[in-house]
């Protein structure tokens, strides 16, 4: 992937406060803002809100998590679910244990808890580098979710193993509709969309790309690489932490450590490959493809009658290679993301009167 | 150029997405006169082979009772949600069916698994539609005053707990021969694994022997340990608790230790075909526990072979899955459906039924040994009588041995000891409700 090419997805969000005052960027956040924490609250149903934006907007955070370390800081995780079980379990057990915490409160050190497992698991990437860091990271995913899974205590012995949304509220109010979900998930990711692109302008987020970009050459113009690539780990597991917490409790109501399986994993670097590397918004693109493709087709067969010609049988089996190719296919199209895509869109349509 | 060819990619993405996602309500009502089904299968995933032949049973049932014109008169609309065994796809296929479809509405949610069980049950109750889980749930269930909306029918795993320490009871001559027995539990390490080891602790305080807990992480290909272990420290008897890939893999693990076939228990859910034809010779000789009897001798299913299979009309693809324990409890779950609309057709009239009827209709469901006979499922299906305070029915279930080619059914339905849980179960469902701050049921009779 070439540094110009990745300076356009980064151009999207970089060059927001040089534009003219009415630029069609602005316009577009502006009517996107309004759209997230106006419209969709009020003309979202139940199926809409649970079953598609809730989970879109999740995956998007999980993905954004990764995409610092991926995109950004250059560093290999397949271990994104398990810093997710980690928030999760850490959220339940707080909310459990210390009842006077409020919500968001218990958010935040959930993600620090992960974060704190993301330092643990990093410390391997000061020796092993590119896809052998892979291996660490994968251990943490089997480590994690068994720790979770054989010491009872994580689930308050519950024997269904099953851990259950205790309480859902702040100050008082009760999150438990949809709509109050929605809104825990839309706030806290508009909360750590700021907070990932304020690191990403800072110091170590450039870092994190002159690492990425070239190691060597960094560590000779003085770039701390092991506390860096340590900081990529804990801010990646922290996001991963908030969006595991939000994943069990905002969407599914309950969680057990098969729903952090290595699929998730897979799942969460599959939304920054189709999203685009190192791009924010293009996680929530990526997240929307890989959540929503596999119902709509489910739903398209239906609509478009095949189920009287085809047998159910085929269809559950054709619909997952339809996806499979569909990935296939956007990434030789797109191989920057769905991302590379959108900006490309709004810029065209920037000046598109003017444009033939 | 470019430019144009991204719009037009960008376009026909969102357009086919909003076909999908908007089109269903635009012919609202064409099904209005018939009940929904909604199905929510898992045709691909680790756990399609034991998924498969229970669609087959539940589509050719409905397939033949549509073609007797329905359930006095409604038609049984299925509608098919794959969910590859996953809660997310679940989810949200609860959310898009829950309301029923096109004019069809849900009487009641038949749920294929108990991760989903679990985990739909305050939801269920938020949105008052019966949830049903045959031969599976959460035990604390049958309490109907705690839990309204859910119906674990037909059988559970505590009971099933008691019928095989039974069992072996009557191996050994006697249930004072179990004292200083070892009896090994190899479980699932999930919900559904982990719920024999209460009733286990409870049986072998009782009898005397000695209750030892292996857990098998999920999906379980791997058991050389498990195993290992259970040679090393003398066990006698094994119950298997597996699910999926897992049972043959402990059956072929088995035979290598040398632990004898005719000593391990199957659970109902690691008893069918796809479980023992896997390990092959190494399954000869292997008992399971059966609510679902396998078998195509039942007066019902020569109907439905006639009628069904034989024309060409089975949703199976492989037709030799047909009288197949799989199979056949897809079948046994049909009928328990067809059986409850038809309860409640007899208090509302003969129409589509609503979720509030649903439930009326689940808690006064009695299937009697002439209804079941009546039915053509005599030994396929056990009578089944539910009520507002029990929401499960007299849980019994057979015992069956592999010959290497067909399971030949051992005992008559066995009852096993559910008077000794019963307090500790209730006990459970009062401290759910306590935990949770539900208000009584009142009155608890509807």
């Amino acid at each position: 992937m070439s540094a110009s090419k990745l300076a356009g997805a980064v151009h999207f969000g970089a060059t927001l406060s040089h534009g003219p005052l009415l630029s069609v960027r602005r316009a577009a956040i502006l009517i996107a803002l309004i759209a997230v924490y106006g419209v969709i609250p009020i003309l979202g149903n139940d199926y809409w809100l649970n079953s598609l934006i809730i989970p879109t907007i999740v995956m998007g955070l999980a993905g954004l998590g990764l995409n610092l370390l991926m995109g950004y800081a250059g560093l290999m995780s397949l271990g994104s679910a398990a810093f997710m079980a980690t928030g999760a379990f850490a959220t339940f057990n707080l909310l459990l244990r210390l009842p006077f915490l409020p919500l968001p409160v218990v958010l935040l050190l959930s993600g620090l808890i992960a974060g704190l497992g993301g330092l643990i698991f990093g410390l391997p990437s000061l020796r092993i580098r590119g896809f052998y860091l892979s291996a660490p990271t994968l251990g943490a995913q089997f480590f994690l979710t068994w720790l979770f899974q054989t010491y009872h205590w994580f689930s308050n012995n519950s024997m269904s193993l099953v851990i259950s949304a205790p309480r859902l509220e702040i100050f008082g109010y009760d999150l438990s509709s949809s709509r109050g979900r929605y809104l825990l998930v839309a706030v806290t990711a508009g909360f750590l969309l700021l907070l990932a692109h304020a690191i990403i302008r800072s110091r170590i987020g450039r870092d994190w790309m002159a690492i990425r970009d070239m190691e060597v050459a960094a560590s000779v113009t003085g770039v701390p690489i092991a506390r860096r690539k340590l900081q990529a780990y804990v801010v990646s597991s922290v996001f991963l932490g908030i969006a595991g917490a939000l994943w069990a409790f905002a969407y599914l109501g309950t969680a057990d450590s098969n729903t952090f399986s290595l699929d998730k994993s897979f799942q969460v670097l599959f939304i920054v490959l189709i999203g685009g590397s190192a791009s924010l918004f293009g996680n929530f693109i990526g997240a929307a493809f890989i959540v929503l493709t596999p119902i709509v087709l489910d739903i398209l067969v239906p609509v478009l009658g095949l189920d009287n010609y085809i047998d159910q049988g085929s269809i559950a089996n054709i619909e997952p290679i339809i996806f499979g190719a569909l990935i296939i296919f956007l990434l030789i199209k797109e191989p920057d993301g769905l991302a590379s895509l959108f900006s490309r869109t709004i810029r065209a349509l920037s000046i598109w009167p003017l444009r033939r | 150029m470019r430019f144009k060819r991204s719009l037009q990619t960008l376009a026909g993405v969102l357009a086919a997405a909003s076909v999908g996602l908007s089109v269903p309500p635009a012919h609202a009502a064409d099904h209005a006169n018939e009940q929904l089904y909604p199905l929510f299968s898992y045709r691909t995933g680790p756990y399609a082979p034991a998924g498969i032949p229970q669609w087959g049973g539940i589509r050719d049932y409905f397939n033949y009772i549509n073609s007797h014109g329905g359930i006095d008169g409604v038609k049984v609309l299925v509608q098919e949600c794959e969910t590859a065994y996953t809660l997310e796809r679940a989810f949200e296929c609860y959310e898009r069916y829950k309301h029923g479809y096109q004019g069809a509405q849900v009487a009641a949610l038949f749920d294929t698994s108990s991760g989903f069980d679990a985990a739909i049950s305050d939801e269920a109750r938020a949105d008052k539609l019966p949830v049903v889980s045959v031969a599976g749930g959460r035990e604390d269930a049958v309490d109907g005053a705690v839990f309204p909306y859910q119906f674990p029918v037909l059988f559970d795993y505590w009971t099933e707990s008691s019928i095989v320490i039974n069992y072996i009871a009557k191996q050994l001559g006697g249930l004072d021969k179990l004292k200083g027995q070892k009896i090994a539990t190899v479980y699932h390490d999930s919900g559904y694994g982990r719920d024999t080891i209460e009733p286990l602790a409870i049986l072998a305080k009782k009898y005397g022997f000695i209750d030892i807990e292996i857990p098998v992480a999920d999906p379980g290909e791997q058991q050389q340990a498990q195993w290992q272990q259970i040679k090393q420290q003398g066990v006698n008897w094994v119950f298997l608790r597996a699910w999926g890939v897992m049972t043959p893999v402990a059956i072929k693990t088995a035979a290598r230790v040398g632990f004898p076939s005719d000593h391990i228990i199957g659970d109902i859910w690691s008893g069918s075909e796809e479980d023992v034809k896997p390990a092959g010779s190494a399954a000869i000789g292997y008992k399971a526990v059966t609510v679902f009897p396998s078998g195509s001798n039942f007066a019902i299913s020569q109907t439905l072979k006639k009628e069904i299979i034989d024309p060409g009309k089975s949703d199976l693809r492989d037709t030799s899955k047909f009288g197949s324990v799989y199979y056949n409890a897809g079948l046994v779950a049909a009928i328990i459906y067809s059986e409850a609309i038809h309860t409640g057709h007899e208090k509302f009239g003969n129409r589509p039924l609503t979720p509030a009827e649903g439930q009326w209709a689940l808690e006064h469901l009695d299937i009697t040994p002439e209804r079941v006979a009546a039915l053509g499922a005599t030994g396929l299906l056990s009578p089944l009588k539910l009520s507002p305070e029990d929401h499960e029915g007299e849980p019994s279930a057979k015992i069956q041995q592999w010959d290497g080619h067909h399971w030949v059914v051992l005992t008559g339905w066995l009852n096993g000891d559910r008077a000794l849980f019963h307090d500790a179960i209730f006990a459970k469902a009062a401290a759910y409700a306590k935990q949770k701050n539900l208000p009584p049921r009142t009155p608890v009779t509807n």
